[in-house]
């Protein structure tokens, strides 16, 4: 799930400022957990803006904002509101924003910062545990990803810095290398940390990436 | 001798370390380097220490070795990727420096600039590797290299690292890819580095124990709540607490580690952190 945390309201109104009429998109998904753009989330943008002065010509939660065909369906159903707006507010992540961007060819503001890939904990609660390197060893590391848990990303153990089984960036960091090492103690597998692991290819990640996949081609 | 030739022939080995400054004035550790000289074997310069900007290390290994002071170029992967640390290796050779000491490094948010981009392309262990491979002749693509250097690769190792396993774990790594010395975090603690060594000895590698000064008691505090595998004895705090002269204690403390240490590492490496004026007179206290 893409993790988004609400941009400081006041920053939200700065990009606002020579707008008045605005159209605020939610996303069903991953906005809608992480309460940055679900129902609730929309209505009180709505509600604040108006309080602002601000004419919301419409307040909706679309389903995959980051969905182009989706984006298109929805602007044609809505393409009076849309002429009518300034500006969209965009409360999902900045796929989200730039898939309605591209599908509606509005100016838009986010109301999201976009975070990070995240596993969901529980309720509310987020954590980043892969970092989206385009080149997976999980099959090494017992699980655990160093690129993600570890803030130097080190491939062949731990650093000097872990104190009390804690990252020397944080306390609030467990060391991901202990937790490495932990886990593959415990499966029997400590051999796989003896191994050399050689530097990372980074070719596999050169942005932007993309994928097309090719539905006649047989896999597996 | 070279450090290197030291390290071949299993001789005593005396290390100390230079901080460079913030800024262009080298004066300072210039006369530094000057006391140091003839009874140290080598100074490691440090690559911008705790993530702090400073003066890079290979320009000042340059001035030690005008000054006639073999230097220990530090080379972080925190800052450079392998790119920049393969260019930077080679400017190292060009210049006549031979010997390099291998660091992660600090991370960004830990220094004075903590809003930089971290790096950390190469770990420690894959920079050692590069480094070797530069030695074949290659670069890490497999490039032919005109004209081929050499260097004495060091790295690091924390004998009070808790838990041990891990840290043995990466140190056997380090060795495989072709560390030829290790200088150790602080040791306070006799009996623990022994117990360290026993578990290293199958390697036949060559260590050198850090040694860094107990300058107050509160500084002792502050390292072993703050500074990863140093574990400062509450005794020798006391000892420190109850002297005198709390420089000379220092001093008589470091003297008495050293002696300690003689039988088991190497050589010492001594982290003065500012002290390294009086680094001769500890050195004469423990008879070296
Ligand atoms: S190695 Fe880590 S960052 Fe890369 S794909 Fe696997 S989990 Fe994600
Ligand atoms: S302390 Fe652990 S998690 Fe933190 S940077 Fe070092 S190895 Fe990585």
């Amino acid at each position: 799930m893409i993790i988004t945390k609400q941009k400081p309201i006041d920053d939200i109104l700065k990009y606002l400022e020579k707008a008045n009429k605005v159209f605020i998109v939610g996303c069903t998904q991953c906005a809608t957990v992480c309460k940055t753009g679900g129902e609730e989330e929309v209505k009180k943008m709505k509600e604040f803006l108006e309080s602002k002065g601000k004419k919301v010509i419409a307040a909706e939660v679309w389903d995959t904002p980051c969905n182009l065909l989706e984006v298109k369906k929805r602007a044609r159903d809505r393409k009076n509101e849309l002429e009518t707006s300034e500006t969209l507010l965009l409360m999902s992540c900045g796929d989200g924003a730039h898939t309605v961007v591209i599908g509606t060819g509005m100016p838009v503001v986010p109301g999201n910062d976009t975070l990070f890939l995240g596993q969901s904990e529980r309720t509310g609660r987020f954590n980043e545990v892969c970092a989206l390197c385009g080149d997976c060893t999980l099959f090494i590391t017992g699980g655990y990803c160093p690129n993600a848990l570890c803030p130097k990303g080190l491939q062949n153990g731990p650093c000097g810095g872990v104190k009390d089984g804690k990252c020397e960036v944080s306390p609030d960091i467990d060391c991901g290398w202990l937790l490495i090492y932990n886990r593959l103690k415990d499966t029997g597998n400590l051999d796989n940390m003896k191994k050399v692991l050689p530097p990372k290819d980074h070719s596999k990640s050169i942005r932007p990436r993309k994928v097309v996949v090719d539905a006649t081609k047989k896999r597996i | 001798m070279t450090l290197k030739e030291k390290i071949k022939n299993k001789k005593f080995i005396i290390t100390s370390e230079i901080g460079p400054p913030k800024g262009i004035d080298v004066k300072t550790i210039l006369e530094e380097a000057r006391l140091l000289k003839g009874r140290v074997d080598a100074v490691n310069v440090t690559d911008s220490q705790s993530a702090v900007m400073r003066l890079g290390s290979l320009a000042v290994s340059r001035l030690l070795k005008e000054e006639g002071v073999e230097p220990v170029y530090q080379l972080t992967c925190r800052d450079r990727n392998r790119i920049a640390l393969q260019s930077d290796a080679l400017s190292a050779a060009v210049l006549g420096i031979e010997n390099i000491l291998v660091l992660t490094g600090d991370h960004p948010s830990r220094g004075d600039h903590p809003e930089a981009k971290p790096v950390f392309d190469l770990d420690s262990v894959q920079l050692i590797e590069t480094l070797r491979k530069l030695e074949s002749g290659k670069d890490l693509s497999g490039k032919e290299l005109k004209g081929v250097p050499k260097f004495c690769v060091g790295a690091v190792v924390n004998p009070g690292a808790d838990p041990v396993e891990p840290e043995l774990i990466k140190f056997e790594k380090k060795l495989k890819a072709g560390a030829e010395f290790f200088q150790t975090q602080g040791v306070y603690d006799v009996k623990t580095f022994a117990k360290f060594i026993d578990k290293v000895k199958q390697y036949n590698t060559c260590i050198i124990a850090g040694i860094i000064l107990i300058k107050s008691p509160d500084m002792a505090r502050f390292m072993n709540k703050n500074v990863a595998g140093i574990f400062i004895p509450d005794s020798l705090i006391k000892e420190v607490e109850g002297a005198a002269d709390k420089q000379d204690k220092a001093f008589e403390i470091a003297a008495r580690t050293i002696t300690g240490l003689k039988g088991l590492a190497q050589g010492v490496h001594l982290m003065s952190l500012g002290w390294n004026k009086l680094v001769p007179r500890i050195l004469d206290a423990a008879g070296l």
